[in-house]
C-alpha cells in the first residue's frame, strides 16, 4: 500500500465535533466543505482525481454526491463527511441551502455541536450600512437557534470577488450582529473567507490583514469549539426504548425485567426513587447494568438496563423520572403548546390529526389552533391558518394520551418531537415544547 | 512505511487508546440495535462476515447478550464468496447461538429472476433482486446493514434509518428528514427499512475498535501471499473465477484486502501489515479509498452506487 504523506492525520481521544454548513443557495457551501478536505489533506486521492475536469478541481463535486444534484449543480440532500486534524476528529453536515430542502438542513442541525452559516458577500448590497440578509441566512439561523445548536460561526464568503472586500465585511458583519441580537441569536465569531481561493479556512489569508481581519481562521476555530455536553446537572430522566424479560439470567433476579434506554438527562444511580411516567407509579432502582458492567450509576447520553425494586408496568414509550423534589413538578399533560418547524411540502392545518413521537411514544395530536406564524425578515408573529412548508410557527396541540415534557430550552429529550402525517408517513415537522 | 511520517505518529499504544470517540460510536450503534429491536416486527441482520458486520456483531452482542441476539442474521450469497469468509461467518453465527439464513443468487438464477448478460459477469449487483426476494419470503420490515458514509458519495446521503417502498427502491430526493433520535420507522404494507447503525464510522474507527476489542477476523484481511496481476492499478486476484488474462504478468505478492466480497469484484491491496495495530497505521496514511483500492465494480459511472441503490441494493 502507499503510504507516502507529508502529513499523517492522527487519531484523535476526544469524541468527533459535529459540525454543518448551512446559508443560502450557491453561497458556497459545498466549495468551502471541499476546501477544508483538500486544505487539511483530508481528501484521498481517487476522490480528488475524481473531481477534476479538464484539470480544474471543482471542490464542490466532492460532497454533491447525487446525480441529481451533480446535474442541477445544488445539494438537496445533507452529505456527511468525515474528517482529521492533527488535533481533533470532525464529521461535517453538509446542508442544502435551496429552501425547498430546509428539512434537509434541520436534519443536519438537530444533531450538530456547532454550525456554520454562510453569507455570499457577492448577493448583498454590501456598499449600504442598512444592507439586508438574505432570506434563506436569516431563516437558517432562527432554525439553529430553535434546536440550540450551541455555537454559530458566520463566514463571509467570495470576499475575493468584491473591490472594497473591507467596507464588505465590515457593513455585512454589523447587519449580521444587528440580526442576532434582535433574533436572540449568540454568535461565536464572523470569519471572512474565500472558499474558492482558500483565504482564512485552513490558512490563512495571503495579506495578514485582509478585510481588516486578523483572528483565527475557520478550522482554527473549528478545533476549538466545543462538544455538545449531555444534561447531567437536570434531575434524571429515562425514556424506555426496550423491555426485554428474562426468564433466568445470572445478572437479574428470576423473571425480572430490565427496562433498556440511554439516559436522556441526569444520572441514574442505584437507589434512586423513579416515577413511571405517564401512569405516575412509583418505584426505586435496584440495579443498573449497561452493557459491559453492573456500574452504581450512568450518565445522561450512555445507553443504561434499570431494574426496579417492585413489580411495575412499564413499558416502552414510558419515561422514568426522578422522584422528589424537581422532578415531580412534571406532570403528563393532555395538551402542549410548541414550536413547530415544518419541513413536508404539505401545509400544516389546524384541526388536522398527526402522528406524534416523543422518545419512544407514538400518540396522536391534533392541531388545535396555529397561535401564530413567524415572518423570517420582521420576526414578527402573524396570524395563520395553515404553515406552508419551510414556515416556523407556534401551535397548540391536543394529545390522545397525556404526555410529560419539558420545555425544549430546558431539555432537548423531554422537549423535543417530530410530527408523521397519518397518510404519508411523512416526517413533516419538527416540535419543540415552548 | 514512509520515512517522512512524523515517528510520534507511529508509537503505539496512545492513539489506539481512544476510548471516548470510540466509545460514542459503540453507544449510537447500541442504540440503535435496540432501536430496531423494539420497533419492528420481523427485523433481520445482514452479516456477510466482513469486518464492518463483525463490528456489528460485537456491538448486537452488547446490547443483547450472548444468544439473545433478538432477529436472525441474513447472509445474500453470490456463489463466489471467498470459503474463508463464508467458513468464519458460519463459525461467528455458532458461537453467539444466532440463527443464520442464506439465500443464494444462483437460486434467483434458476429461478430465473436473475438472468446474467454474459457468464462470468460479477454477481454482486444482482444481489439486490435475491435481497428483495428473502424480504418478500420472510415479510422482513427492516433491514439492519454495515454499510458506512465514508464509504462513497451516495452512501454519504444515506439516513440511518432508511425508509424503502415496496420495491425496495431508495429515494434519495424524498429522504425522510431525521431529526435528533426521534426515528419515524413508520411503514405502510410491502414497504421496509435499511438501518445502517455503523453510519458515523470511519475505516479507521473500523480498525481501531478491531483492535481494542480484539475482534477476530477472516485471515484475508491480513497479509499474506497471493498470485495478482497489476490490472489498471488494481491489484487482481487470479482466482478460478478470475484468471489471468493472455500477457498478464501473475506476481505473488504480499496483500491484504480492506473490503471482502464477490471474489470477482474485490481487490487486495499490497501490504505486509499483520495485525489490527498496522493496519491503524496504514489506514492513518492510506492516499486511495477503500472502494477506490479494491472495488472494480463502482468504477462504472460516477453514479453506480446511486443506481444500484435505487435498485433496492444495499
Amino acid at each position: 500500500m502507499n503510504t507516502t504523506v507529508s502529513s499523517p492525520p492522527s487519531a484523535d481521544t476526544r469524541p468527533a465535533l459535529k459540525f454543518i454548513t448551512c446559508g443560502s443557495v450557491d453561497d458556497g457551501k459545498s466549495t468551502l466543505i471541499g476546501r477544508l478536505l483538500v486544505d487539511s489533506k483530508a481528501v484521498l486521492q481517487d476522490h480528488l482525481a475524481g473531481v477534476q475536469r479538464q484539470g480544474e478541481t471543482d471542490l464542490a463535486l466532492l460532497t454533491d454526491g447525487l446525480s441529481a444534484e451533480r446535474e442541477q449543480g445544488i445539494t438537496i440532500d445533507v452529505a456527511y463527511r468525515y474528517f482529521n486534524t492533527e488535533t481533533r476528529k470532525f464529521i461535517i453536515g453538509d446542508a442544502p441551502g435551496h429552501e425547498q430542502y430546509t428539512r434537509n438542513m434541520v436534519t443536519a442541525a438537530s444533531s450538530a455541536d456547532a454550525a456554520v452559516v454562510l453569507v455570499d458577500a457577492t448577493k448583498l448590497d454590501w456598499r449600504n450600512a442598512d444592507l439586508k440578509l438574505l432570506a434563506q441566512t436569516r431563516r437558517h439561523s432562527l432554525l439553529l437557534k430553535l434546536l440550540r445548536v450551541p455555537s454559530i460561526v458566520f463566514a463571509v464568503n467570495k470576499l475575493d470577488a468584491i473591490e472594497d472586500p473591507t467596507l464588505a465585511f465590515t457593513h455585512i458583519r454589523n447587519a449580521l450582529t444587528e440580526f442576532a441580537a434582535t433574533a436572540g441569536l449568540t454568535v461565536t465569531a464572523t470569519v471572512p473567507v474565500s472558499a474558492l481561493k482558500g483565504w482564512n479556512v485552513v490558512e490563512a489569508a495571503a495579506d495578514a490583514h485582509w478585510c481588516s481581519y486578523s483572528g483565527p481562521t475557520l478550522l482554527d476555530l473549528l478545533e476549538h469549539l466545543p462538544v455538545t455536553p449531555a444534561d447531567v446537572s437536570l434531575p434524571v430522566s429515562f425514556p424506555v426504548q426496550w423491555v426485554e424479560k428474562f426468564s433466568s439470567s445470572s445478572d437479574t433476579s428470576q423473571g425480572r425485567r430490565v427496562f433498556w434506554g440511554r439516559v436522556a438527562t441526569g444520572e441514574m444511580t442505584v437507589g434512586q426513587a423513579v416515577k413511571v411516567m405517564p401512569s405516575g407509579l412509583s418505584a426505586n432502582v435496584a440495579q443498573v447494568l449497561d452493557h459491559a458492567r453492573n456500574p452504581k450509576s450512568v450518565a445522561a447520553g450512555h445507553s443504561a438496563g434499570i431494574v426496579l425494586d417492585r413489580e411495575v408496568d412499564v413499558s416502552r414509550g414510558d419515561w422514568l423520572l426522578a422522584a422528589g423534589g424537581e422532578g415531580d413538578t412534571l406532570t403528563a399533560e393532555r395538551s402542549i403548546r410548541a414550536t413547530v418547524a415544518w419541513l413536508d411540502d404539505e401545509p400544516l392545518v389546524a384541526g388536522r390529526v398527526y402522528w406524534a413521537l416523543h422518545g419512544h411514544r407514538w400518540v396522536k395530536a391534533k392541531v388545535q389552533r396555529i397561535v401564530h406564524k413567524l415572518d423570517i425578515h420582521t420576526l414578527a408573529e402573524e396570524e395563520a391558518t395553515q404553515l406552508e412548508p419551510n414556515a416556523i410557527g407556534h401551535i397548540e396541540l391536543a394529545l390522545q394520551e397525556p404526555l410529560a415534557t419539558r420545555p425544549f430550552a430546558e431539555s432537548r429529550a423531554l422537549g423535543a418531537l417530530v410530527l408523521v402525517d397519518t397518510a404519508s408517513h411523512k416526517t413533516s415537522g419538527a416540535l419543540l415544547v415552548a | 512505511m514512509n520515512a517522512r511520517i512524523d515517528s510520534a505518529v507511529l508509537q503505539p499504544a496512545e492513539h489506539h487508546l481512544s476510548n471516548a470517540h470510540l466509545d460514542a460510536l459503540e453507544e449510537e450503534t447500541i442504540f440503535i440495535l435496540r432501536e430496531v429491536a423494539a420497533a419492528f416486527e420481523r427485523p433481520a441482520l445482514l452479516f456477510s462476515g466482513g469486518k464492518d458486520s463483525l463490528v456489528m456483531l460485537r456491538c448486537a452482542e452488547k446490547a443483547f447478550g450472548v444468544g439473545r441476539i433478538p432477529y436472525p442474521l441474513l447472509m445474500i450469497d453470490t456463489g463466489h464468496n471467498f470459503p474463508e469468509v463464508t467458513a468464519f461467518r458460519d463459525l461467528r453465527a455458532g458461537e453467539l447461538q444466532a440463527e443464520l439464513i442464506v439465500r443464494n443468487v444462483e437460486d434467483s438464477m434458476r429461478r430465473g429472476t436473475v438472468r446474467l448478460a454474459h457468464p462470468d459477469e460479477p454477481r454482486n449487483a444482482h444481489q439486490s433482486v435475491t435481497l428483495l426476494e428473502a424480504i418478500e419470503e420472510f415479510r422482513f420490515d427492516a433491514l439492519i446493514g454495515g454499510a458506512r458514509r465514508d464509504e462513497e458519495k451516495a452512501r454519504a446521503k444515506e439516513r440511518i434509518f432508511s425508509h424503502r417502498d415496496s420495491f425496495g427502491q431508495w429515494q434519495p430526493k424524498a429522504q425522510r428528514p431525521e431529526l435528533w433520535t426521534l426515528f419515524n420507522t413508520r411503514l405502510a404494507p410491502g414497504e421496509h427499512f435499511r438501518v445502517f447503525p455503523i453510519s458515523n464510522w470511519t475505516e479507521l474507527d473500523v480498525w481501531q475498535y478491531i483492535e481494542r476489542e480484539n475482534i477476530a477476523l477472516p485471515s484475508l484481511y491480513y497479509s499474506h501471499k497471493r498470485d495478482v496481476v497489476d490490472r489498471r492499478g488494481l491489484l487482481v486476484p487470479v482466482t478460478e473465477l478470475t484468471p489471468a488474462k493472455d500477457g498478464e504478468k501473475v506476481e505473488n505478492r504480499d496483500v491484504r484486502f480492506r473490503t471482502l466480497g464477490d471474489v470477482t469484484c474485490t481487490c487486495p491491496v499490497e501490504s505486509s501489515a499483520a495485525t489490527p495495530e498496522q493496519i491503524v497505521l496504514e489506514t492513518l496514511t492510506a492516499e486511495v479509498s477503500e472502494r477506490g483500492s479494491t472495488r472494480m465494480d463502482d468504477k462504472t459511472s460516477d453514479a453506480s452506487m446511486e443506481k444500484r441503490k435505487k435498485d433496492g441494493y444495499f
